[in-house]
């Protein structure tokens, strides 16, 4: 058979990045990811390097598994995969830890806690293990893509109202809510730093989601 | 009513299909079955029981919580009169009371109609009566100081993620209006709890008579003080007083009295289950007789009589109004015996075990209100294995 060549970023490929972010989002579409998005949606800063954290490991833990995908026995692959989401787990929280202590202290267990991410297991599994080391790595990026914009958007919802303030890394923080507002009687949802309201942004996002696309509603 | 009649009469062919303002009929119909019985009975959802139209039923509610509601303006003015030192005839503080609360009246229900015309505008649907009773309670659970705009934002949440992401009235899963009050206490917490909010004006008020205080009498026990009193320290309070109710709370909670006529009236017209609301009393001074018996000397909160329990803070007024929603309760009879009995333990162990919460019947609900779709499962599975078990059949 005589195949053709695929060029680097095809439209097949490029859906593999943009798919994720809308109508295949691991979070509000196949609800993966969500505990972390749960934890570390306080403020925007730790919220984007966390996202910048997982698009690193699921890309790179996509492309390397895919790599070696025809060697790995089938019965012990759960743990040869283990050991590189781990590896690459370890080498991003010392990276975190040596150029920003602050945000790492901030996200504290939860770095760690990205090899149990079902997003990074879920596309190892469904994907990587079937496909090729390109497309692959386009398809980790994408999903890490897409869980991190959900993120960051709960973080930026959840930080503005819960303390009326923006936090960008290697910036510092901005309060966004005039001085005025507050002297006019208004007052910092508390209800908003709590893990439950990221829950229900998730929720609200999910809902905005679906009644936009018919295409994801289940029936049964 | 004749002249209401014959304008319905007139306008309705221009809302009919191919009318001029089609789209609206929804919005107009509330508006023709809010003032007459519709032809048609509502026909299906849980909260059907008998052949009375849901907006019947809805306003024997309103009726019920009047007492409590005129009761509770009363209250407010008496108290903020007293806490400025002027004397005050009781229409002085019914009118001062009414004044006050009327706004939270007014931003309850104009905010959440204004989310439901909204759904029904989109999803085309008939409006949904519930919130006319949701709209009434959401201002006799909150203090009277509460700024308008959270309020509205609690108002707006409940409707929103309590009832229409859950499809509307009927498939909601927890309480509305305590969702709303749930919603206010962990956002503000500084304008739902402490001892200046329960009394008009007191958290700004330059003219307050020396030694007032405008703690509730669950905070007092808080405290450490186990005698409750009203706004000054020695105005002691027997238990008759705290059952006729005049001392600090939110608007509408601080009278049984008024809360019990309104239980009548639920009772009498059938409405509530009067397994719920017997069950929740029963729960609770058991509850509180078992703390009782095993309270450590000194311990205030614990050694609080059961009957002093069942009569301050929120418990009546949620073991009438709050727990017997017909949505969010259990369906079946054994099932609200169950849960009316764990809202009223539950209740009264929020109070006496977790020093940052002095009122749980609020978190006691919501939390049985979650649980009551369980309890009706296995109620159904006992039945069914009973009768299994009757009939000797064996299952293979």
């Amino acid at each position: 058979m005589n195949k053709q060549k695929e060029p680097l970023f095809s439209k097949k490929n490029m859906k593999l990045i943009t798919g994720p972010i809308g109508a295949d989002n691991p979070i509000t579409v196949l609800c993966l990811g969500v505990c972390s998005a749960l934890a570390v949606t306080v403020k925007v800063e730790p919220a984007i390097i966390m996202a910048i954290s997982v698009i690193v490991v699921t890309a790179f833990s996509n492309l390397i598994i895919s790599l070696i995908r025809n060697t790995i026995p089938d019965r012990i692959r759960i743990i040869v995969q283990l050991v590189i989401v781990a590896t690459l787990v370890i080498i991003v929280d010392q990276i975190l830890k040596a150029y920003s202590p602050a945000v790492s202290k901030q996200l504290s267990v939860f770095v760690g806690l990205i090899i149990t991410n079902c997003i990074i297991m879920g596309r190892i599994e469904a994907f990587a293990l079937g496909n090729k080391p390109w497309p692959s790595f386009l398809d980790g990026i994408g999903n890490g893509l897409g869980y991190g914009i959900i993120l960051i958007i709960v973080a930026f919802v959840r930080e503005v109202l819960g303390a009326g303030t923006i936090t960008i890394p290697g910036m510092g923080e901005f309060s966004v809510i005039p001085a005025a507002v507050y002297d006019a009687g208004y007052s910092d949802n508390g209800l908003m730093l709590l893990s439950p309201m990221a829950l229900l942004v998730i929720g609200v996002i999910i809902w905005i989601q679906r009644s936009r696309n018919k295409n994801l509603i289940e029936h049964n | 009513m004749k002249i209401i009649r014959n304008l319905i009469d007139k306008t309705k062919p221009q809302f009919e299909k191919g009318g001029k303002y089609e789209k609206w009929l929804p919005i107009y119909e509330s508006f023709e079955t809010f003032f007459f019985v519709p032809a048609t009975i509502t026909k299906k959802g849980s909260h059907i029981r008998d052949a009375i139209d849901m907006k019947r039923s809805m306003i024997i509610v309103i009726i019920a919580l009047l007492p409590a509601l005129i009761f509770g303006m009363w209250n407010i003015g008496d108290l903020y009169f007293l806490s400025i030192g002027e004397q005050s005839t009781i229409m002085d503080s019914f009118f001062h009371g009414f004044l006050k609360v009327l706004p939270l009246i007014v931003v309850s229900y104009g905010v959440g109609l204004g989310v439901e015309f909204i759904f029904v505008y989109i999803r085309g649907h008939e409006i949904n009566e519930g919130f006319l009773v949701t709209g009434m309670l959401i201002p006799l659970i909150v203090p009277i100081d509460i700024p308008l705009w959270m309020l509205g934002v609690a108002t707006a949440f409940a409707v929103l993620i309590g009832k229409e992401a859950f499809g509307g009235t009927g498939m909601n899963i927890v309480n509305p209006a305590l969702l709303a009050r749930a919603f206010l206490f962990f956002a503000y917490p500084s304008k739902m709890s402490g001892d200046t909010v329960w009394i008009n004006g007191l958290a700004n008020n330059p003219n307050i008579v020396d030694g007032f205080t405008g703690e509730t009498l669950l905070g007092q026990k808080a405290n450490g003080i186990s005698e409750g009193y009203s706004c000054f320290v020695d105005n002691k309070l027997s238990l008759f007083d705290m059952f006729i109710g005049n001392y600090a709370g939110c608007v509408g909670e601080t009278s049984t009295l008024a809360i019990l006529i309104g239980a009548f009236i639920l009772l009498f017209t059938g409405i509530a289950s009067f397994r719920i609301m017997f069950s929740v009393f029963t729960g609770g001074f058991l509850m509180a007789l078992l703390f009782n018996s095993i309270a450590p000397a000194g311990n205030i909160l614990l050694e609080t009589s059961a009957i002093e329990h069942v009569l301050i803070g929120g418990f009546a007024f949620g073991a009438v109004f709050m727990a017997t929603d017909p949505v969010t309760a259990a369906q079946t009879n054994k099932g609200k015996w169950i849960y009316g009995f764990l809202i009223g333990a539950f209740a009264i162990l929020v109070r006496c075990v977790n020093p940052a919460y002095p009122e749980g019947m609020m978190l006691a609900i919501l939390l049985l209100n979650v649980f009551s779709p369980l309890i009706d499962h296995y109620v159904v599975k006992a039945n069914i294995n009973a009768r299994l078990k009757r009939t000797n059949l064996k299952t293979t």
